[in-house]
């Protein structure tokens, strides 16, 4: 079962402490999004697992294996994705790819198909063989999420994946992702963007101040430090009456409060999950209001983020 | 702390094929690279300018003896493409590993970074040894024009100059471990090799009278001077009347060629090492 593991792991950079004693396990195929402001630590978290940085004190295991000890063993069945890398601009996707499927310890008649197939799912076909001096930042990220996929890695460390890609772009690393999710792997992944940990990962770990706050599975975080309540915007199509917000809409199974934020807007505040979010839209719909957009405004673990990261830097 | 053992379907290859792999890629960059088609240019208007102003005045210096022409073509040049290719393949090949960025792919991979630091510097060896190699054969071309043959002094010149590219390469991999700027490890090097150790050998001899023996220059001075035959010793010259009538001496030292390549392997074992540990313990902040 793959494993990573922070014992005590701090990092001091003169009177300054970037992670204070962190200690965190996660173990198994699942996906644990790691929350946290600016400046909170996640990034040198990330670091000290993959030997960028070293910790002052404390251990990065992974598969139980000190990654600063014996990194090449630590680090032999991970695929990573730290910052934004650059990538030898003189190089093609191809040949970039294929140096670190080398370094892994790919089989040669394997090598040249796991290429392709990598730069595949980021959908970078066209461009395998392209110098990557001349790529934008967006498709050097896809090539490097795509170099994190390499050699089937049991582990997948990522920073922020989806920084510096369009919404398109940023929707298909979502689904590589969840993709990944269903073939037995480990992913770590930081972020700042809730909606997207709520979407693809089983668990979060918060850490703020370089510390570590919560660290539970997504539905036990909220149940336990939100009230549970989730929000969505219906926009209308002509002017609704007030009536019918207080009486129809406020009564519907599971809404906690309704009320219009403009003539053609309505804000609804309800108490559940997406299953909830599903049926509360048919009811809508079915009274006949003239719905023209549904959208979910804050979620609960925004709900919970904000009220554990009280402060940022 | 127990290990889960759990293991990867791949087998992380040895160091030493590692080393390898960084080597291939980090060359294939190079090689491909603006500042190597640089590089290739300064090369040729070097052999261009030699070959025509040879050519066209035909200096007795030159032509008067098969060792005198490849000692001013070769003896006089050669350590200026060796320094400018080191700095031009070697200046920037680790701190350009932090300051654009491209560590952030490589590092976080199952390799020590110890492979990562000999790889490009054997890449950054190579690279160098094409523009070297194109100055050679452009040399021999024009020697085997004006003589019939290639005295085998040169060969052993040929064999200092790429000692002394070693070296050269060791101390460029030190300075550009040391500085997370690509741009100040290029000029300091540069700086240092193409006036300071210069202006300091020159200081020292004639002011302090001692032989310089710990300037790596001074060191490298045997790839000019095997060209001369017999291999000159260390010589002291009395030259009119100086201060109160006292006569001025001017010793000239020239190292023996076991001191020369010792000077310059002291050099690279000392610089490569230093460069090595700082690039192990330099983080990506």
């Amino acid at each position: 079962m793959p494993s990573i593991e922070a014992v005590n792991l701090t990092k001091q950079y003169g009177a300054f402490t970037a992670l204070s004693s962190l200690n965190l396990k996660i173990e198994g195929a699942k996906c644990v999004g790691f929350l946290g402001p600016n400046g909170s630590g996640k990034t040198t978290t990330l670091k000290m697992f993959t030997d960028l940085i070293r910790p002052t004190k404390g251990e990065a295991l992974i598969n139980g294996v000190n990654v600063h000890t014996e990194k090449k063993k630590a680090l032999a069945a991970v695929g990573t994705l730290i910052e934004t890398p650059e990538i030898y601009a003189s190089l093609t996707p191809r040949e970039a790819l294929s140096m670190i499927a080398e370094i892994r310890g790919v089989p040669i008649k394997e090598r040249k198909k796991q290429v392709q197939d990598v730069v595949a799912e980021v959908h970078m076909e066209e461009w395998i063989d392209k110098r990557v001096g001349k790529f934008s930042k967006g498709m050097k990220q896809r090539i490097c999420i795509a170099s994190a996929l390499l050699g089937n890695p049991s582990i997948i460390l990522l920073d922020e994946p989806t920084t510096g890609l369009d919404p398109r772009g940023m929707s298909e690393v979502r689904d590589i992702i969840k993709s990944l999710k269903g073939k037995n792997r480990l992913i770590f992944m930081s972020s700042h963007i809730l909606s997207e940990v709520s979407d693809v990962c089983d668990e979060v770990a918060m850490i703020d101040h370089g510390k570590l706050i919560v660290y539970d599975t997504l539905s036990n975080v909220t149940a336990k430090f939100s009230g549970g309540n989730n929000v969505v915007e219906v926009g209308l199509a002509r002017s609704v009456d007030n009536i019918i917000v207080t009486q129809n809409i406020a009564t519907l199974p599971s809404v906690v409060k309704a009320e219009k934020t403009d003539d053609k807007n309505v804000k609804i505040i309800f108490n559940g999950g997406l299953d909830v979010q599903e049926r509360l839209l048919n009811d809508i719909i079915k009274l006949n209001i003239g719905v023209i957009s549904y959208k979910a405004a804050s979620s609960e673990l925004e709900e919970v983020y904000l009220k554990l990261i009280t402060a940022t830097l | 702390m127990t290990q889960t053992n759990f293991e990867s379907k791949n087998t992380v290859p040895s160091s030493m094929a590692q080393v390898g792999t960084v080597m291939k890629y980090t060359l294939l960059d190079y090689l491909r690279s603006r500042r190597f088609f640089i590089m290739l240019i300064i090369t040729a208007l070097i052999s261009v300018l030699l070959t025509v102003l040879v050519g066209y005045y035909r200096p007795d210096a030159f032509l008067a003896s098969e060792l005198g022409f490849y000692n001013g073509w070769w003896g006089n040049t050669v350590t200026f493409v060796v320094v400018l290719s080191a700095i031009f393949f070697g200046g920037d090949a680790i701190s350009g590993e932090f300051q654009n960025k491209t560590g952030y792919f490589g590092v976080p991979n199952p390799i020590r970074r110890s492979s990562i630091y000999v790889g490009k510097w054997l890449a950054a060896f190579i690279a160098s040894g094409v523009i070297l190699g194109i100055f050679t054969a452009v040399t021999v071309g024009n020697g085997l024009y004006y003589f019939s043959g290639v005295p085998y002094q040169f060969a052993e010149s040929l064999l200092f100059a790429l000692f002394y590219m070693v070296a050269v390469l060791g101390f460029t991999f030190f300075f550009s471990s040391l500085f997370k700027s690509s741009s100040m490890s290029i000029l300091v090097t540069a700086i240092l090799f193409l006036f300071v150790f210069a202006l300091l050998n020159e200081l020292i001899v004639a002011l302090v009278h001692i032989e310089p023996w710990f300037l790596i220059n001074y060191g490298a001075n045997i790839i000019g001077n095997v060209l001369i035959s017999p291999y000159p010793p260390h010589s002291t010259t009395t030259t009119g009347i100086g201060f109160r009538g006292q006569p001025t001496t001017t010793t000239t030292f020239y190292a023996t060629i076991p001191e020369g390549l010792a000077i310059m392997a002291i050099y690279f074992v000392v610089t490569a090492i230093i460069g090595l540990i700082f690039f192990e313990r330099k983080e990506f902040n």
